[in-house]
């Protein structure tokens, strides 16, 4: 009985040590930015419901971003996004599969600003790319917030950008994240 | 014994331990990603609201304004001298509204005839994936027109009513793939006064649309109407139209040919005058250009 007892306490044990380990979002948020400088139109899309999961002892990090979640401001420029550059019936998700270089420097038990360096592989439009960004993790009351800003070039990812929009749509697409992750209890 | 028992536990352990670690090298996202799909509407069946001269299952997002100018020219059998038929053109001005994402209206004015018309479209099931899937959409449209020119003979006393007509429309459409979208259109259209009596007031047809992609941007389609009733050999004939769809990021282009030079559905359903057989076709195009009349943010 007693040694059942200990079985039970260590599983209880390795199980509340594991759930500090990982945090993770459904609702992260990511804007890309296509705009060109002096248009007129504001190519600019939000997708609140991006999957991001981070492993703290690893330190790798993966995002899922579901390409028909992104709302433009124009129902027409979402249509178009969908249609005729991301394809998102072909391809409807965007991973990103990484890890922090830096890892070792983060203590993810201490609340604090850390700056981050991420590297892996990019899988949008069907096409892999290997990235990397910098960003900052902040750990503020039991939860981790992500932040960053890159760039991507679209032709990098088969996405054309035909001549005659290429006034209104740029080649660069800025990408910002903002995901703030809770821990991942019971898995 | 109990040395027995603590062996085995950190045994366990160290196993499950290794079992998770190794699990995370291959899928993190697994582990909170939804693996159940969710209901989602198949979108963008056809470029435009309209096949070409008929409705189609697609429908304006809420909160644009869809302005339509549509050009019918002449004849094209009249050869070089009138140009093809280009030296005339019949036209239709429209604004169509997306109230909801299955809710759209209408408005325009052709002057063949110097009509009026408006419309209704509503679709009580949209084709969808996932759990609850429907394979098809199926609109409803209803809409009404009212001729505004003088009548030949102003001698006669005419009602208001006589210049009025209604059309009812089912669209039953599916999005094949990405390429392959079909229609079926069952139409009836009612004349409150038609200039023939061997004419019917009430005239039944079914329609025919379809679009097949070429590319991201072009696409082929055709409609087609077939009357069941109210076809008179030498008067009138069944409306087909054959076109491309080009999308210019604003604007869409449907350029076309067709034996019908009406633009709203009893002008091109009742009286489509001229026939494929003779070459009594008329190039056209229709232009829509979509406005955000709301921005969302």
């Amino acid at each position: 009985m007693k040694s059942f007892l200990s079985l039970f306490i260590l599983f209880v044990g390795i199980s509340s040590i594991e759930a500090q380990d990982k945090y993770y979002t459904k609702t992260g948020k990511i804007s890309i930015n296509a705009t060109v400088n002096k248009s007129l139109e504001n190519i600019e899309a939000f997708n609140k419901t991006v999957v991001c999961i981070i492993d703290t002892k690893t330190g790798e990090i993966q995002f899922s971003v579901l390409m028909k979640g992104f709302e433009f401001e124009r129902a027409l420029m979402m249509e178009h996004f969908n249609e005729n550059y991301v394809e998102s019936e072909k391809f409807p998700k965007s991973v990103f599969k990484g890890a922090i270089s830096n890892h070792a420097s983060i203590t993810y038990t201490k609340e604090g600003v850390y700056q981050a360096k991420v590297k892996g592989k990019m899988t949008l439009h069907g096409e892999s790319k290997d990235i990397e960004a910098e960003g900052k993790i902040l750990n503020k009351n039991g939860k981790l917030t992500i932040t960053t800003m890159f760039n991507l070039t679209l032709a990098d990812y088969k996405i054309m950008v035909p001549k005659l929009v290429a006034d209104k749509v740029a080649t660069n697409a800025k990408i910002t994240v903002d995901c703030i992750l809770d821990p991942l209890l019971n898995k | 014994m109990k040395k027995h028992t603590l062996k085995m536990i950190l045994a366990i352990s160290i196993s499950l331990i290794s079992i998770k670690s190794f699990a995370q090298e291959t899928d993190l996202l697994k582990l909170v990603e939804d693996t159940i799909p969710k209901k989602q509407v198949v979108k963008n069946a056809f470029k435009s609201t309209r096949v070409i001269n008929g409705h189609s299952i697609e429908f304006l997002a809420p909160a644009t304004m869809d302005f339509r100018i549509l050009h019918r020219f002449g004849l094209m059998n009249q050869g070089a001298k009138n140009l093809f038929g280009l030296d005339q053109a019949s036209m239709r001005l429209g604004f169509d509204f997306g109230i909801l994402k299955n809710l759209q209206v209408g408005i325009g004015r052709s002057t063949y005839r110097k009509e009026l018309d408006g419309y209704i479209k509503f679709a009580p099931i949209i084709q969808s994936t996932g759990p609850n899937a429907f394979p098809a959409t199926i609109a409803l449209v209803t809409g009404i027109t009212l001729t505004t020119m003088d009548y030949q003979d102003p001698t006669v006393n005419y009602k208001f009513s006589s210049r009025i007509a209604y059309y009812f429309q089912t669209i039953i459409g599916r999005k094949f793939n990405e390429k392959l979208s079909l229609q079926l259109t069952p139409t009836i259209v009612h004349n409150n006064l038609v200039p023939l009596a061997a004419q019917p007031n009430d005239v039944y047809s079914m329609g025919f649309g379809g679009r097949l992609k070429m590319s991201k941007r072009t696409a082929f389609t055709w409609d087609y109407f077939y009357l069941f009733n109210g076809k008179i050999d030498g008067i009138n004939y069944n409306p087909l139209s054959i076109g491309v769809d080009i999308e210019t990021g604003g604007h869409v282009f449907q350029l076309h040919l067709s034996n019908a030079v009406g633009m709203n559905e009893r002008a091109f359903i009742t009286e489509t005058t001229s026939s494929w057989e003779n070459f009594d076709i008329r190039m056209g195009f229709n232009l829509s250009r979509i406005f955000q009349l709301k921005k969302k943010k």
